[in-house]
């Protein structure tokens, strides 16, 4: 066999060789061919385990096979995705010998997923994680601000995206200020831009709402909002976040951690703003219900007046000394005759009594004929026998009277004869 | 005496409105807050007539601060 090394029969003697020349001259010859030193290789991931170094170390294996795999630390970094064991890939590197274990291996320098994407892998993973953690959760979601007097725009200053949104918030709502953040949106270190100017508004307070994003692109473009660094920075704001990553179908870790999600940076523009046409639409609904309810209630008053003025006595304010001095007038002829009742009532009494009275008046007697006798102490003389013959007497006529003296006593039945 | 905000006078407008709806402040009162709606309307109507967007870019100032610089966007420099 060793003779095939060295290609000659110059010596033949048999020459002993160290493990470490083996090795090396296999690894030598292995580097030698140009197949070998750049080759794609599809399997699945077994025994996966990243060392303290940094560096990762696996095997890639189908039904048959295993090759020892490792992706040194420096290549490792730029992996878009963690790989587990199980999982199909192509990996891209070359093989050679390590010559301390005499064994070829695979010297990885790029690994990319077999069959679905590997940024569609990473993205799924860090979907997961940053759910399991609640990131996206929708309790710490916050409202956006109904008038927002500052708006913070973080994108690239270059490009259409920043156009179309300053273009849309100027025309629905002029009444606030857009301050620009300007980042770089994609490539290299545009991650960690983003989110040193999310993390920049809310060190300085300046806006009360920020906008993320960037225009449509390939996912490769689009794949700094899909960093955890930004989804990090997001979650961290207190000022609320709209994300507004590309097109309509993009979907980034940026859109499930901000507050708000719009598929466009147009779109985002609506939704930070309330529109101007429609407040002024508000204002005008706002100003008819302001009269419309002040002319109900000038309306409820006025009824009420005009039944009040309906009355009679606001109508025909004379009508009530007419109906009081009627009432008088009415009142004073009760009086009189009452009055005059009582006056005819006490004539004719008295007239009544004024006859009797003469009626019964002794002069009236006399004035027959009769005459009153009286003893001279005036006592009226009934019978004869009340007097004694010689006794002074006195006749009282009706006219005059008459001193006379009784002769003599007659019978009681004579003088009843008269 | 700080100038309201925008959303101030929408909200106190908005507050104004329902409390006419409601139709228990008496004649007098009402009149003065009628008034006061009135005014609000009409500032708001005159900020929107009148605001003029205000576009800046920012960039970190030598204490970290941010400063502002005007930043002009396609209408404007058309």
């Amino acid at each position: 066999m060793l003779c095939l090394f060295f290609g000659g029969g110059e010596d033949l003697q048999q020459r002993v060789f160290t493990v470490s020349e083996v090795n090396q001259y296999m690894k030598q010859l292995v580097d030698q061919q140009p197949v070998l030193s750049d080759l794609l290789i599809r399997g699945e991931i077994s025994n996966y385990k990243v060392y303290p170094s940094g560096h990762h170390y696996f095997t890639l294996k189908d039904g048959q096979s295993a090759l020892r795999c490792v992706l040194f630390a420096g290549s490792a970094k730029y992996l878009r995705f963690r790989p587990e064991n199980g999982m199909q890939v192509i990996a891209a590197g070359r093989i050679s010998v390590y010559p301390r274990d005499g064994a070829y291996q695979l010297y990885c320098s790029r690994l990319v997923s077999d069959g679905v994407g590997d940024l569609h892998i990473a993205f799924e993973q860090l979907k997961q994680k940053l759910h399991a953690q609640g990131l996206f959760a929708p309790e710490h979601k916050k409202p956006l601000p109904a008038y927002p007097r500052r708006i913070a725009v973080v994108t690239s200053p270059a490009g259409a995206a920043v156009h179309d949104m300053i273009r849309i918030l100027r025309r629905r709502y002029p009444l606030s200020k857009v301050l620009l953040l300007p980042v770089r949106v994609q490539g290299e270190g545009a991650a960690r831009e983003i989110a040193g100017a999310i993390a920049y508004a809310n060190r300085f307070q300046l806006a009360d709402v920020l906008i993320v994003g960037r225009g449509g692109g390939s996912i490769e473009d689009l794949w700094s909002f899909n960093e955890e660094v930004v989804a990090r920075a997001i979650y961290a704001s207190d000022i609320p976040v709209v994300s507004a990553v590309g097109h309509e179908p993009d979907v980034t870790i940026s859109d499930l951690v901000a507050d708000r999600r719009a598929s466009t940076p147009s779109n985002a523009a609506e939704i930070a703003v309330p529109d101007q046409a429609e407040l002024r639409r508000k204002l005008q609904i706002l100003a008819g219900r302001m009269c419309k309810s002040q002319q109900h209630k000038i309306d409820g008053y006025d009824r009420r007046l005009r039944d009040l003025q309906r009355k009679r006595v606001l109508t025909d304010p004379m009508a009530f000394l007419q109906d009081r001095s009627m009432q008088l007038d009415l009142t004073q002829e009760k009086l009189v005759s009452a009055m005059e009742r009582v006056i005819d009532q006490n004539t004719r009494r008295f007239t009544h009594a004024a006859a009797s009275l003469d009626a019964m008046s002794p002069l009236r007697v006399l004035r027959r004929g009769y005459c009153v006798a009286q003893k001279a102490d005036k006592t009226l003389l009934r019978s004869s026998t009340q007097v004694e013959p010689g006794e002074n007497i006195s006749l009282r006529l009706a006219e005059g009277s008459l001193q006379c003296q009784v002769m003599k006593r007659g019978e009681e039945h004579e003088e009843s004869d008269l | 005496m700080k100038k309201a905000t925008f959303e101030e006078n929408m909200t106190r407008l908005e507050e104004i409105v329902s409390l006419l709806e409601q139709g228990d402040a008496p004649l007098s009162e009402s009149l003065a807050i009628f008034s006061e709606g009135s005014k609000l309307l009409a500032a708001c109507r005159k900020e929107l007539d009148t605001a003029q967007q205000k576009v800046v870019k920012l960039s970190k100032g030598p204490d970290g601060a941010p400063v502002e610089e005007d930043f002009l966007s396609e209408e404007e420099n058309q």
